[in-house]
């Protein structure tokens, strides 16, 4: 198992390696700066700022450069947006909250989905299967950013339980949290529900209820460690998905997250926060597809590590 | 062994809640205890740049900036100049050299006197040609010696117009009389920073520095930064040194940075915000019907318009520019299609400028529009060849380019194409003169007409439109040399003549911002540039 950890991280650096440049050169490609605006900048201020950016060496030395400083240093650079913040300052300030909404969209998630996907996998095509499904189906077609307005409309305007934007008290994590992870509980609640019947169907099954055993401990005990698998599978791309994706919940309620600097800083042509939050997510996204696999194996009887 | 699963499940949710990081103390939760103090809590749009009036460049800096500095001079509530950081100055009699005479009780946050010499190290570091600000043309326009400091062609400061002779005085030296000037000057562009503070945190010719951290910023404003929580929220207290201070009567002011319209609305509606920065154009009506109370629409002194790039075809005859600019409704795109009380335009330079009123306009004219289309070869729209109406990517400029696209067709017969590009992609492409025609806005940076007739300047580095007028250019000049505002208003007069002749672009309307204000707030109004001058505001307890 180590032996393919190893492997596997080595793999990384390239893949890593990749990233790195294919968006450093494609950012630069893209057509205007970080300095475009609707005032045109003068030529020479605009010399000058290319000298104190460093945008006026070729590009392959910048590129060098910025290669250096991040892998050497660990420096991301200043951010050109916000000229007194770096980019390390901005990801160590914005990443926590974005992990902590993802945290609570994922208790969401799995606190609603697998009951749900367990309630309808025993109680298959009865009135509570149905009404589980349903569950599963509006929570995957209805958009956050519907789902976002309607929640802070109800509960925020109408009936005052929370504030309708905002990141203050730990009250402000509900409205979020529950709108991020509802598409995720939906999901995991059709993938257990899915993934239980299978499993339901197969002999051991029929042998532990042969030997007697009460139909709690089939479920519990024997069941829903092969039902779960492909919620497993899924845990990996829906962590990627709820940090990456929590841009809309975060301007929807002005949560001060790093997946709003993730999508607003290609806009802005912030070619540092840019780059810094791609190495940063890509990161992420490598390792989390590592613990998954990892994990799958130890819970798969039928996998091993090659 | 379910064990093994529910271990996974539960040390998931640990290592995501454990990567969290507490957050601070909850900031403004002051609606739900008694505050004894007086506060106020407004959406100030995106997250600003910077506090750093050389570095930033966006109205929501410029609003903070007003709330933490203040230059030489300030404006009234009906934009007449008053004292500001100078408590008296004196004009020389060719309009030349400014003399101001700084208060003795004007202080910085940390208790440092204001000084003439804070000014001159300000200016001096605003031209250090180093550290890039975008807005130094604003000073070497204006002062003598500045542009070739600027340029690198002298390291020396005392060859430059801005000295101070002791503590008290500033002596201001221009190229030539600018009767603007003093406008121009409430423009953050010439407020001071303390220099002692950027020298300490950075240097002088840094942009990236920490000096304008709350823990570190030192100002000479109204009010002192508090707090500043990125995309959180920004905390103004009222300054214990402003020597106006008897003035200011609320104790803290709150500014979000809020990006989306609907989301301040709902955060008004739950009294989270007291002053919304836009109103959702689709709640306005309802507003109005319903609480026409919390409704507030101020005119912005602003134009929205479309340009044309007169190199290109059909735009390369001014026909063709004159008859889409005749073919259109501009009452009926103002009452159906903006909704906030915008005022059809018909000339150059949005209204009430310090009295400037634009004696030739031009108005719709269908029959005319017809003629000079079929004059220019395309009789009833036929034959009209293929024009892309550029407009960055926003429902707002869709909504009103296809009203437009459907007032042509109908009217002229002639088929617009339109074209949407996401807003840093439009911008290169205007300033590289990449389209036929495209949408564009202009908001003034102070109080004075010359902001829309130095745009048209030939060459101009805002023109953007290929199009140019010696003449034009050469009373562009000859206004900024005359003293008084009548006789530079008269040539003015002169110059817009020209434009509705020449029409480089088509005027659509003149901009407003609507906002949503609970009624607790009293005295509270904005600039035509969209200033809140935070001293006059009051808020029922």
């Amino acid at each position: 198992m180590l032996r393919f950890i190893a492997r596997r991280l080595l793999e990384t650096i390239p893949v890593l390696f990749i990233i790195v440049t294919a968006t450093f050169f494609m950012i630069r490609f893209v057509p205007g700066g970080p300095f475009t605006a609707e005032k045109a900048v003068t030529p020479e201020v605009m010399r000058n700022l290319e000298r104190a950016y460093n945008l006026d060496k070729p590009l392959w030395r910048q590129y060098a450069g910025y290669l250096g400083k991040v892998v050497f240093h660990g420096d991301l650079g200043p951010s050109f947006k916000y000229p007194n913040r770096t980019v390390n300052e901005i990801i160590a300030d914005k990443l926590p909250v974005s992990l902590e909404l993802g945290a609570w969209a994922m208790l969401i998630a799995l606190g609603l989905g697998l009951p749900l996907g367990i309630i309808a996998a025993i109680k298959r095509n009865t009135f509570m299967d149905y009404l589980c499904s349903a569950f599963g189906m509006i929570g995957i077609c209805v958009p956050t950013f519907v789902l976002g307005p309607l929640l802070a409309l109800s509960l925020g305007i109408y009936l005052h339980l929370f504030n309708v934007s905002g990141w203050y008290g730990p009250t402000d994590r509900i409205l979020p949290g529950v709108t991020l992870g509802f598409v995720y509980a939906a999901y995991v609640m059709r993938l257990t529900r899915g993934g239980m019947l299978e499993v339901l169907n197969q002999d051991f099954i029929r042998t532990a209820r042969a030997k007697g055993a009460s139909e709690f401990r089939v479920i519990f005990r024997h069941a829903i460690r092969g039902g779960l698998l492909p919620v497993v599978s899924f845990l990996g791309p829906a962590i990627a998905g709820i940090l990456t994706g929590s841009f809309v919940i975060e301007t929807i309620f002005q949560i001060p997250g790093l997946g709003r600097e993730f999508v607003n800083s290609a806009f802005n042509r912030d070619y540092t926060l840019v780059l810094g939050t791609v190495i940063l997510y890509a990161t992420l996204l490598i390792g989390l597809n590592l613990v998954v696999d990892v994990v799958q194996v130890w819970l798969n009887p039928k996998l091993k590590f090659e | 062994m379910p064990s093994r699963l529910s271990l996974l499940l539960l040390a998931t949710a640990l290592v995501l809640t454990g990567c969290a990081k507490k957050d601070p103390a909850p900031a403004a939760d002051a609606g739900n205890q008694p505050a004894p103090r007086k506060f106020l809590r407004f959406g100030n749009g995106t997250e600003p740049q910077d506090i750093d009036p050389a570095i930033v460049t966006g109205s929501p800096e410029y609003r903070l900036l007003q709330t933490f500095s203040e230059g030489l001079v300030s404006e009234d509530p009906d934009m007449q100049i008053i004292p500001g950081a100078a408590e008296r100055w004196e004009i020389s009699p060719d309009g030349l050299t400014y003399t101001f005479h700084l208060r003795a009780d004007g202080k910085w946050s940390n208790g440092d006197p204001v000084t003439g010499q804070d000014f001159v190290e300000t200016y001096q570091r605003m031209l250090n040609p180093v550290l890039a600000c975008q807005y130094a043309y604003m000073l070497y326009n204006h002062v003598v010696g500045a542009k070739a400091y600027y340029d690198g062609k002298t390291t020396d400061f005392s060859t430059v117009g801005l000295k101070a002779p002791d503590a008290r005085t500033l002596v201001v030296t221009l190229l030539q009389p600018a009767p603007f000037l003093l406008h121009a000057m409430n423009h953050y562009a010439w407020y001071p920073v303390h220099i002692a503070t950027v020298k300490k945190f950075g240097g002088l010719t840094q942009r990236s520095t920490a000096w304008t951290r709350p823990e570190n910023y030192v100002g000479n404003g109204p009010y002192v930064l508090k707090k500043w929580i990125p995309n959180q929220i920004i905390v103004a207290e009222r300054s214990p040194t402003y020597w106006d201070r008897a003035r200011v009567k609320i104790d803290e002011i709150d500014l979000y940075p809020i990006e989306l319209a609907d989301t301040e609305e709902r955060m008004f509606r739950t009294g989270q915000l007291d002053i919304t920065n836009e109103v959702p154009l689709t709640k306005l009506a309802v507003y109005r019907r319903e609480h026409p109370e919390s409704v507030r629409v101020d005119p912005y002194n602003g134009l929205y318009f479309y340009r044309y790039n007169v190199q290109r075809k059909p735009f390369d005859d001014v026909r063709v520019r004159r008859a889409l600019a005749l073919a259109i409704d501009r009452e009926s795109l103002v009452k159906n299609v903006t909704l906030a009380d915008e005022t059809p335009a018909y000339n150059f330079v949005p209204p009430n400028l310090l009295g400037y009123r634009s004696e030739h306009t031009f108005k719709a004219d269908l029959a005319e529009a017809r003629r000079l289309l079929a004059e220019a070869g395309y009789p009833e729209g036929r034959g009209f060849p293929r024009a892309d109406l550029l407009y960055n990517t926003l429902e707002k400029h869709k909504t009103i380019a296809e009203a437009l696209q459907q007032m042509w067709l109908k009217n002229l017969g002639i088929n617009i194409t339109l074209l949407n590009e996401e807003w840093k992609v439009y911008m290169d492409d205007q300033h590289s003169r990449n389209f036929q025609f495209q949408r564009a806005g202009w908001i003034a940076d102070y109080i004075d007409p010359h902001v829309f007739f130095d745009l048209w300047e030939t060459g101009g580095g805002n023109n953007d439109s290929n199009w140019g007028n010696p003449e034009y250019d050469r009373l562009l000049h000859s206004a900024l040399a005359t003293p008084n505002n009548a006789a530079r208003f008269a040539i003015y007069q002169q110059m817009e003549k020209i434009l509705i002749d020449e029409m480089p672009m088509l005027p659509l309307f003149n901009y407003t911002r609507a906002r949503l204000i609970s009624p607790r707030v009293k005295g509270f109004f904005s600039t035509p540039i969209d200033n809140y001058p935070w001293k006059y505001a009051d808020v029922a307890p």
